[in-house]
């Protein structure tokens, strides 16, 4: 039914709009203005100062680089393995015709349907199990489980997309198997690749569940942040540390959408 | 003279269902080579059979008296127009024409120059910059068609290559096609299922059939005399005639074509002839296709647009010229 008073929305509902998007981003923006509060033991509001010494006193703390430079190097790690396992996945699914190909393609997407703390203990009790120490690695395969959900996602898509004689094309013109994939494979998955490779590393990136039970005594940026909040000390180094996520994670994040917006550019003509 | 392309024996199954079943096959070196059937046939198989893109199950294939089972699609000197084209839209129209050359490492200006001759060959000159996206259904099918013979092969196949485009630019294409052919002298491997196509294009046809070959011959061959109750049917709807009526105007009790614009529909009601109905007529421009029944025997009948017609439901006399009465060798 439509609404007789024009096109305009109603009053009430622009409120509860604006009401919405309020309470999303408003928390967001209260995590901006701590980072720079004078008040290093509780968060009261009015911050009492305002001052910028936080930012040098997160600059030298070694844990806190510590837990960046863990979390960067699980992340790129774990997104290299899901850009090679999930663009491979995507291609044997789409591509071929096989028994099985159904079930495989419901097992790849399950971690990300499963809870992650499903997933969490299923790692830790096989990591247990087969009496493997915690560490780096451990960590690394714990977010590839969901990384490759999303470079297979995105891959898969495109693959649906592209015309299956395209290869044929390719291998009927004189090229193998790795030219055809250099030349027309690459170029044509390139921005899917990049859309599900960013997206998977933002999300690996502030994992916190799998992380848990895949760490040991390691700390990622996330399970570094839980920590610092239990003891309050120098509180705003905190918040410091999350405006500095929110713009590793949302700057690749936009790049990846105007990537992927217009699949008519697509780098690789050839030349 | 070795052929172009010789199937022996070949045969391709795809579990139970056998595409393609003990097939022979030998195709003259610049020929120009129609493969015709029903969808499900086979034909598309036999082409991918010749281009690598499938294997035999059983038999051998050669091309050029080398043998091919087992060589990939990027090791033969044969090159394919797919029915969809299969233009690379992330290359402008010069370099997917030159992408052949390319993967084999062929310098860039060499490359481009060769592209450009090619793109001249099917009048596309100077379209080099253009996106595949931005051209029309017809001047894709020429870039891809330009793109197959920059690597002058030496045989081209085309899958269906007249079936996307519409009525004018099929007529226009047909010909083009055909001059280009004699003008290279390359072999030309093409599978239609429109029958005119095959007829008009091609110097000889095979039929297929349920993954066999029912008839190989050329045009007029296959046309005049099929072979079988199948050719006669699929081929320009000739009327299928049983060996009991056939008897009675050749002596043999064989299945026999006959085709529709050899029958003469008249008026009379008495004389030498075949009692019929005027059950239907369609108007088809040139001619007009009348649909009859002679107790029982349904039968088409072409005669030109313009004279007089009998009423549907009309008695009429139907003659035709005993040696236009073509006796088929399948067995009765």
């Amino acid at each position: 039914m439509r609404s007789d008073r024009g096109q305009s929305a109603p009053l009430g509902l622009k409120i509860s709009a604006a009401c919405g998007l309020l309470f999303l981003h408003l928390p967001i923006l209260l995590i901006f203005v701590y980072a720079f509060t004078t008040e290093e033991k509780s968060f009261v509001w009015p911050p009492p100062g305002l001052t910028t010494q936080w930012f040098a006193v997160t600059w030298n703390r070694p844990d806190v680089w510590q837990a960046l430079s863990l979390s960067v190097r699980v992340a790129a790690i774990s997104t290299t393995i899901a850009l090679v396992l999930g663009t491979l996945c995507a291609a044997a699914v789409s591509r071929t015709k096989f028994f099985g190909r159904e079930t495989i393609s419901l097992l790849v997407i399950l971690p990300i349907a499963l809870p992650g703390i499903i997933t969490g203990i299923a790692l830790r009790s096989a990591f247990a199990l087969a009496d493997i120490p915690f560490s780096f690695w451990t960590i690394v395969l714990g977010h590839a489980t969901f990384c490759v959900v999303v470079v297979y996602n995105n891959a898969v898509a495109r693959f649906r997309r592209t015309s299956g004689s395209m290869i044929e094309a390719s291998m009927d013109l004189g090229a193998d198997g790795f030219q055809t994939f250099r030349h027309v494979v690459l170029p044509n998955i390139a921005t899917a690749l990049l859309a599900g490779g960013m997206l998977a590393f933002a999300l690996s990136f502030d994992e916190v569940i799998v992380t848990t039970f895949t760490a040991g005594q390691q700390q990622t940026v996330p399970i570094w942040m839980l920590e610092e909040l239990i003891r309050p000390r120098q509180r705003p180094v905190t918040n410091v540390v999350a405006m500095v996520v929110v713009l590793v994670t949302l700057l690749p994040i936009l790049l990846a959408y105007y990537l992927t917006r217009d699949g008519d550019q697509i780098a690789g003509s050839g030349k | 003279m070795t052929s172009a392309v010789s199937f022996q024996k070949v045969s391709r199954h795809f579990g139970s269902v056998r595409a393609v079943d003990a097939v022979d096959l030998d195709i003259a070196p610049g020929e120009f080579f129609a493969m015709l059937g029903p969808s499900g046939s086979g034909k598309t198989t036999c082409l991918r059979l010749i281009a690598g893109f499938e294997q035999p199950t059983a038999g051998s294939i050669s091309i050029f008296g080398e043998r091919a089972e087992g060589v990939p699609p990027y090791r033969r000197n044969v090159n394919t127009v797919f029915q969809d084209y299969a233009l690379f839209p992330h290359f402008d129209v010069l370099d997917n024409v030159a992408y052949g050359l390319m993967v084999k490492g062929v310098g860039k200006a060499e490359r481009h120059k060769a592209a450009e001759e090619a793109l001249s060959l099917v009048r596309l000159p100077g379209y080099g910059a253009r996106r595949p996206g931005q051209l029309s259904g017809g001047q894709r099918q020429r870039v891809a068609l330009a793109r197959a013979l920059v690597n002058q092969p030496k045989v081209l196949l085309l899958d269906e290559p007249l079936g996307a485009l519409d009525l004018k630019l099929r007529e226009n294409m047909q010909e083009e096609l055909q001059s280009l052919q004699k003008a290279l002298g390359i072999t030309f491997v093409f599978v239609t299922h429109d029958q005119g196509e095959a007829l008009s294009m091609a110097d000889r046809i095979a039929v297929f059939n349920d993954g066999r070959i029912m008839q190989i011959g050329t045009p007029e061959d296959i046309y005049q005399r099929p072979s079988t109750r199948f050719v006669a049917d699929f081929v320009g709807s000739s009327n299928v005639l049983p060996p009991d009526f056939v008897q009675r105007y050749s002596g043999q009790r064989r299945w026999g074509s006959l085709r529709p614009e050899s029958i003469c529909v008249s008026n009379a009601t008495d004389g030498d002839g075949v009692a019929a109905r005027l059950v239907g007529t369609n108007f088809l421009g040139a001619t007009t296709r009348l649909a009859l029944d002679a107790d029982g025997l349904r039968l088409h009948a072409m005669v030109p647009a313009g004279i007089p017609l009998p009423a549907e439901g009309e008695a009429v006399m139907l003659t035709f010229n005993r040696e236009s009465l073509h006796l088929m060798d399948e067995p009765a």
